[in-house]
């Protein structure tokens, strides 16, 4: 038969590339192409920092003066920040999928056998790094928001970006899968991104808001991220119960967002791929 | 039609007919929502053959190309790779082929060496294998000098010389190439088609390329010829254009060819086709039928010309039009998609 023959001839052809190899080899490339391209790593690493100068600078002097001796709203403000970060390059680290699409990169991926389960999570993962990298930079600002952190603090601060970020990343990639344009990429993500945002507790609290708002902010996995960062980077009391209860709904929420992602990747269609 | 062609493609090329088929088409349907892009296509690629799959744009190759490389699954008919059924068993048919796309697949970003490590480990080549097997490869397309270098820095040939060594790292027994020649100069695409022809006859590499272009179709050991989603012709180039009675005149009307070609009809009976402005005839020694029919109509024929059959008059023979009409009828929406959204 000429499958025999064939695999006879070629003793090289390889049986299954399996889930990790793929998913690593996705991954690195996603951060090798990050960093050789300058405007992005300016990007990254200057954000952070100019986030801190406009709230440190601007919030913090006008509220200091009313306030009198303590920073309440820039205290605040310090972990919304910190998420509304993550939340914007996690989404958009995933216009590479759309780049890779366009640049047939994809195409050569989907044509290898790969499970599709590699290809969501490599390219998940790299752009988890990147933001949550542009994360824990922003957090080398904490003392200078009041916070001082142990390193066990700073470890479950890390674990807190980093979920918040794999499941946004991977929010992102099944908004961006099916896509073929970066404007219509840019034009649904910018629809929920902001109101995501606003309804976290980022700016006002659960607390204060009134009834139908709340419930929003309830159902809203980003309430979770940020109370969790409030309660890690201010220690306040109670903690325990609280920060478990708020990083097992980060972990469901990754959970549901990886199974979207997954779900829009195995659609194998009747229509042309690209 | 289309059984007729296959039963005349069984009595050649004996000698491979034996083998099993690398790829077997069969009766292959293909609709959009709009339009059908495949009515129902069979072919059979024998073993270390170079097959050409030509035609026009939107005549339906890029959409067989997509179905036999797993990306879309078609709407009736099968695709088998080795065995293999595109549509059922995807990840087992991906293992046995190399597929270089008529767009850019290779990362400008990294270098050339980056490229070809990330590719081994889709296919999970690792380690000291896939380092053996890249420096091996990049010899072979003659880049290893350049291995440490960004493929942005390359030229158009050298960076398809790059998907070629993709397509070929994990020794795929079958190679499917998209029109791999678009954008290349003429001494790129004369190095790339020498190098199809050293795999098929070093490595036996079995090699379905699509293409638009008569000269490349020439090269193919045999060629499957489509039209608006249909196989008008198979065969080897040289089977093809024998068919062709003898020469092919084709006459430049003066005034009107369609009564030209009336009239040559009446008058000699023969065949003609009406093209244009333009009347053509399959005859047998033309140059004795052409002083003929220049004293028959005298001041209605403007110029003449006589050659022997190309695969273009094969085309024409079984289709009855040009290859690229020149005043597109209404059918010429009929275009790929990739080529629509290529024009946006």
């Amino acid at each position: 038969m000429a499958t025999q023959a064939a695999t006879l001839a070629r003793p090289m052809t390889p049986s299954s590339a399996g889930v990790i190899l793929p998913a690593f080899t996705l991954w690195w490339r996603e951060i090798v192409r990050f960093y050789r391209q300058p405007g992005r790593v300016i990007g990254v690493l200057a954000s952070p920092l100019v986030f801190w100068l406009v709230l440190g600078s601007g919030f913090g002097n006008s509220l200091r003066s009313t306030d009198g001796t303590q920073q309440h709203y820039l205290d605040y403000f310090y972990p919304g920040t910190l998420i509304l970060i993550v939340l914007f390059t996690s989404i958009f680290t995933m216009m590479s999928v759309i780049e890779d699409r366009k640049e047939g990169f994809l195409l050569s991926v989907l044509v290898a056998p790969v499970p599709r389960t590699a290809i969501v999570l490599g390219k998940v993962l790299g752009g988890t790094t990147l933001s949550a990298v542009q994360g824990l930079i922003f957090l080398i600002f904490a003392p200078f928001a009041g916070v001082h952190l142990h390193p066990v603090q700073v470890l479950l601060v890390a674990v807190v970006v980093f979920l918040v970020s794999f499941s946004l990343t991977a929010l992102g990639f099944a908004i961006a899968w099916p896509m073929d344009s970066s404007q219509a990429f840019h034009g649904i993500v910018n629809l929920f991104l902001i109101p995501l945002w606003l309804l976290s507790g980022a700016l006002f609290s659960l607390n204060g808001a009134s009834g139908w708002i709340r419930a929003i902010m309830n159902l809203n996995p980003l309430t979770y991220g940020v109370e969790a960062l409030r309660r890690l980077l201010y220690s306040t009391q109670d903690g325990t119960f609280v920060l478990k209860k708020d990083l097992a709904t980060l972990v469901l929420f990754s959970l549901v967002m990886f199974g979207l992602a997954l779900l829009m990747a195995n659609r194998r269609s009747t229509k042309p791929a690209a | 039609m289309v059984t007729k062609v296959a039963a005349l493609a069984e009595t050649v090329g004996v000698d491979r007919q034996s083998a099993e088929p690398v790829i077997s088409v069969q009766s292959l349907v293909h609709r959009y929502e709009d339009r059908t892009a495949l009515n129902g296509v069979s072919f059979d690629v024998r073993p270390a053959e170079l097959f050409g799959l030509l035609g026009p744009n939107g005549s339906g190759k890029t959409t067989l190309f997509r179905i036999l490389s797993t990306l879309m699954i078609p709407t009736s008919g099968r695709a088998l790779v080795m065995g293999c059924d595109a549509a059922q068993d995807p990840s087992t048919l991906r293992r046995q082929i190399g597929v270089v796309f008529q767009a850019q697949s290779i990362d400008p970003k990294l270098t050339a060496y980056e490229n070809l490590w990330h590719q081994g480990h889709l296919y999970g080549l690792k380690g000291s294998t896939l380092k053996r097997r890249v420096e091996e490869i990049l010899t072979r397309v003659g880049l290893a000098d350049r291995a440490k270098e960004r493929v942005e820095t390359f030229s158009g040939g050298m960076q398809r010389r790059i998907e070629l060594a993709k397509g070929l790292l994990h020794h795929p027994g079958v190679l499917l190439l998209d029109e791999p020649t678009t954008g290349l100069d003429p001494g790129a695409r004369r190095d790339l088609w020498q190098y199809l022809q050293i795999l098929r006859d070093e490595e036996h590499v079995s090699v379905l390329v699509t293409t638009h272009l008569m000269e490349e179709a020439e090269r193919c050991d045999r060629l499957a010829i489509m039209n608006e989603g249909n196989l008008v012709a198979l065969g080897t180039p040289a089977e093809l254009k024998s068919e062709i009675g003898g020469d092919v005149i084709l006459l430049d009307a003066a005034r009107d060819a369609d009564s030209l070609a009336q009239h040559i009809r009446n008058r000699f009976h023969v065949a003609t086709t009406v093209l244009g402005n333009q009347v053509r005839i399959e005859q047998e020694a033309g140059h004795r039928f052409v002083p003929d029919v220049v004293e028959a109509f005298p001041g209605e024929i403007q110029a003449i010309s006589v050659s022997k059959p190309a695969l273009e008059d094969v085309f024409i023979h079984r289709t009855g039009h040009k290859f690229w009409s020149e005043n597109p009828d209404p059918d010429s929406h009929v275009v790929d998609k990739k080529e629509k959204k290529k024009r946006r």
